[in-house]
């Protein structure tokens, strides 16, 4: 994307981001087992498992489009 | 800043549809720290035209097909067309689909080389190009009029969003929204724009899958929902497309498949995603011509996957609220609209941390829709009224500069605006019925110049105008009177949407019969002045060289074949 700037890809900031929405939502999920919320289907604790998503997807981004890497 | 907090405090007492926790908070804080971070880091970029106003044109494929859709994919959309689909059923969907993907194939592998081979900055720049100044500077006050107000009306509709969904006070949404985009705009220009936009992308989906998800679990499936919704409405027909469309008795929009066909998809469609220059700035901003053409074909592939985020939480809404939503004019207190769906399943699914994932992904949204207008406002302005008409021979540092004061300008005129539309509600549908005026007719002149290099420059200018002034006519009209809503939409029972495609359709026709009219009575242009802007007289790229994978145009063939089957499935 930026052979002409050499900026930093945009796919590392959404790796970014996508890492630390994804260990705040794993967190919440976790505190979710004592203090289940008032929503819907909460037995299957989507925040752990949809957090965890987004922590591995956050992490191989920000691998991947680290700046310095070509 | 302490009074800031005080009206932020002083809005939170007040009804809301959902309460945030203090995770939900940070995740917010954490998006408007990212993007402002990001619009610092990329000034030092930004520095030439070509930098600010076309992000360098060195963005990849992906990253233009994805700004492309993201620069459509506003929270004031989700919001809109969630509540259609909760409304009309999964008929909304044909706005996602053949009012979406035919139009995004054509920009890509028939109009893109044009736009993309003459270097222009703009649309109306392309205009200015082909038929002179007269349709260019018509194109280009209208635009940047019409786009400044939509930026206004996106932050008043993000401040009524925030304020209803969360209890935000309306002053405080607006001002922190407008301070926020203006700085990250003005520092890093399309570079910025760009790179909020991907990052919204991201933050839409997984801000909002988990909510078809959780609804076809809950639901059981496809079918589960479908037998719910049955249950709850008897009678009515809200999933199947194509079906209830041999009548306008038969659906819920008084609609025909003529003019779903003919108005949405090869008219109203085709002109804004192939003239908009919203949406065409992000195509422009590739770094050579065959990205260019892939980037809205990638995109096309994401804007058929919407309805997951969209339609089916509309649908889900009819299967498994406990309550009936109503029309927003005929809400009463306690009772909620069609377009409070979206926010009422997140509401339904999402505990803390989801809930402000989801918060966060609508803020992304509309803060990317106003970004979004400035940048495309101070490029027309800049490009197309200030140095063609204003100051010609200036630096490009100069028009750079100029390009950074009109975002503040453009903000401060879009706050105006909100401001505005608070005291005026209907200012809001009438600036967005501005924009369908214009929409058909620029696509008929802009098509039928690259397609036809006999049509002429006063051809070009007075069709334009045409379809401009009978679509403004056929608008008035039918809102003045029922009865010319029989006349232009063929049934009385055609709904504002049905209304809206006719009037495309009409506007799209006379601007193209005008302009053959006129053409064939006036001079040619000679052929050398249209080298590189019609088909007949311009080199295009075939990627000779490129395996079938390479090629945009087995790419849209691709899309195009999957759009078929998805009609078929759901006909």
């Amino acid at each position: 994307m930026s052979e002409k700037h050499h900026i930093i890809p945009v796919w590392f900031f959404v790796g970014i981001l996508l890492f630390i929405y994804g260990v705040l939502i794993f967190v919440s999920g976790l505190v979710e087992f004592s203090h289940p919320p008032d929503t819907v289907l909460t037995n299957l604790h989507a925040p752990v498992w949809w957090g965890a998503l987004l922590v591995v997807l956050g992490g191989v981004y920000c691998l991947m489009f680290r700046p310095g890497k070509n | 800043m302490s009074s800031l907090l005080a009206m932020f405090l002083a809005g939170t007492s007040t009804e809301r549809l959902v309460h945030l926790r203090p995770v939900d908070l940070a995740i917010i804080v954490i998006y408007f720290g990212l993007v402002l971070g990001i619009g610092f880091y990329l000034k030092r970029f930004a520095k030439t035209g070509e930098d600010f106003f076309l992000a360098g044109r060195e963005m990849t494929a992906w990253v233009a097909g994805l700004a492309f859709v993201s620069a459509n994919l506003g929270s004031l959309e989700l919001l809109g067309w969630a509540g259609n689909a909760y409304q009309y059923g999964i008929m909304a969907a044909h706005w996602y689909w053949v009012g979406a993907i035919p139009a995004m194939v054509f920009l890509g592998l028939v109009m893109m080389p044009f736009y993309y081979i003459s270097k222009t900055h703009s649309v109306p720049g392309y205009l200015k190009l082909r038929y002179g100044s007269e349709a260019s500077a018509l194109s280009a006050i209208t635009f940047a009029f019409m786009t400044i107000l939509m930026s206004g009306v996106n932050m008043y509709a993000m401040a009524v969003v925030m304020e209803v969904v969360l209890g935000w006070n309306l002053h405080f949404s607006i001002i922190v929204s407008s301070l926020t985009v203006g700085v990250y705009v003005a520092a890093g220009g399309l570079f910025s724009a760009i790179f909020n936009e991907v990052l919204q992308f991201f933050l839409i989906w997984f801000g909002a899958l988990l909510i078809p998800i959780l609804g076809m679990i809950e639901t059981g499936g496809w079918s589960g929902m479908v037998a719910r919704i049955q249950q709850n409405f008897p009678g009515q027909d809200f999933t199947h497309m194509w079906g209830p469309m041999s009548s306008p008795t038969a659906n819920p929009m008084g609609v025909q498949w003529i003019a779903i066909v003919f108005g949405l998809g090869a008219t109203l469609s085709m002109g804004y995603w192939t003239t908009d220059f919203l949406v065409v700035q992000r195509v422009l901003s590739a770094k050579d011509v065959r990205s260019a053409k892939l980037a809205p074909i990638i995109g096309s592939f994401f804007k058929m996957a919407v309805p997951l985020i969209v339609i089916l939480p509309g649908l889900l809404g009819r299967a498994v609220l406990p309550f009936h939503l109503v029309p927003g004019n005929q809400a009463q207190p306690g009772q909620f609209k069609y377009d409070d769906v979206l926010p009422l399943m997140l509401a339904r699914y999402c505990g803390p941390g989801l809930m402000g994932l989801g918060i966060t992904a609508l803020i992304a949204g509309f803060m990317a829709g106003m970004a979004g207008n400035v940048s495309a406002f101070a490029t027309v302005w800049t490009y197309d009224i200030y140095r063609p008409y204003l100051r010609k021979t200036e630096s490009d540092a100069h028009y750079v500069s100029m390009g950074r004061w009109c975002t503040i300008i453009g903000l401060i005129v879009s706050i105006g605006t909100a401001y505005l539309v608070t005291r005026s509600k209907s200012m809001m549908d009438y600036v967005q019925a501005l924009f369908g005026f214009f929409i058909a007719p620029l696509f008929g002149t802009v098509v039928i110049g690259m397609l036809w290099k006999r049509v002429t420059r006063m051809g070009g200018f007075i069709g334009l105008l045409a379809g401009v002034l009978s679509s403004i006519g056929i608008f008035v009209a039918m809102k003045l009177d029922q009865h010319w809503v029989s006349v232009f939409c063929f049934s009385p029972l055609a709904q504002p949407l049905a209304q809206a495609m006719w009037q495309a359709l009409w506007s799209g026709v006379i601007c193209v019969g005008v302009s053959v009219l006129v053409t064939l009575a006036t001079k040619p242009i000679p052929d050398e002045n249209l080298r590189g802007l019609v088909y007949a007289l311009t080199d295009i790229s075939r990627e000779q060289n490129a395996t079938i994978f390479q090629k945009p145009a087995f790419w849209g063939a691709v899309a195009l074949a999957i759009f078929v089957v998805l009609q078929i499935i759901f006909w």
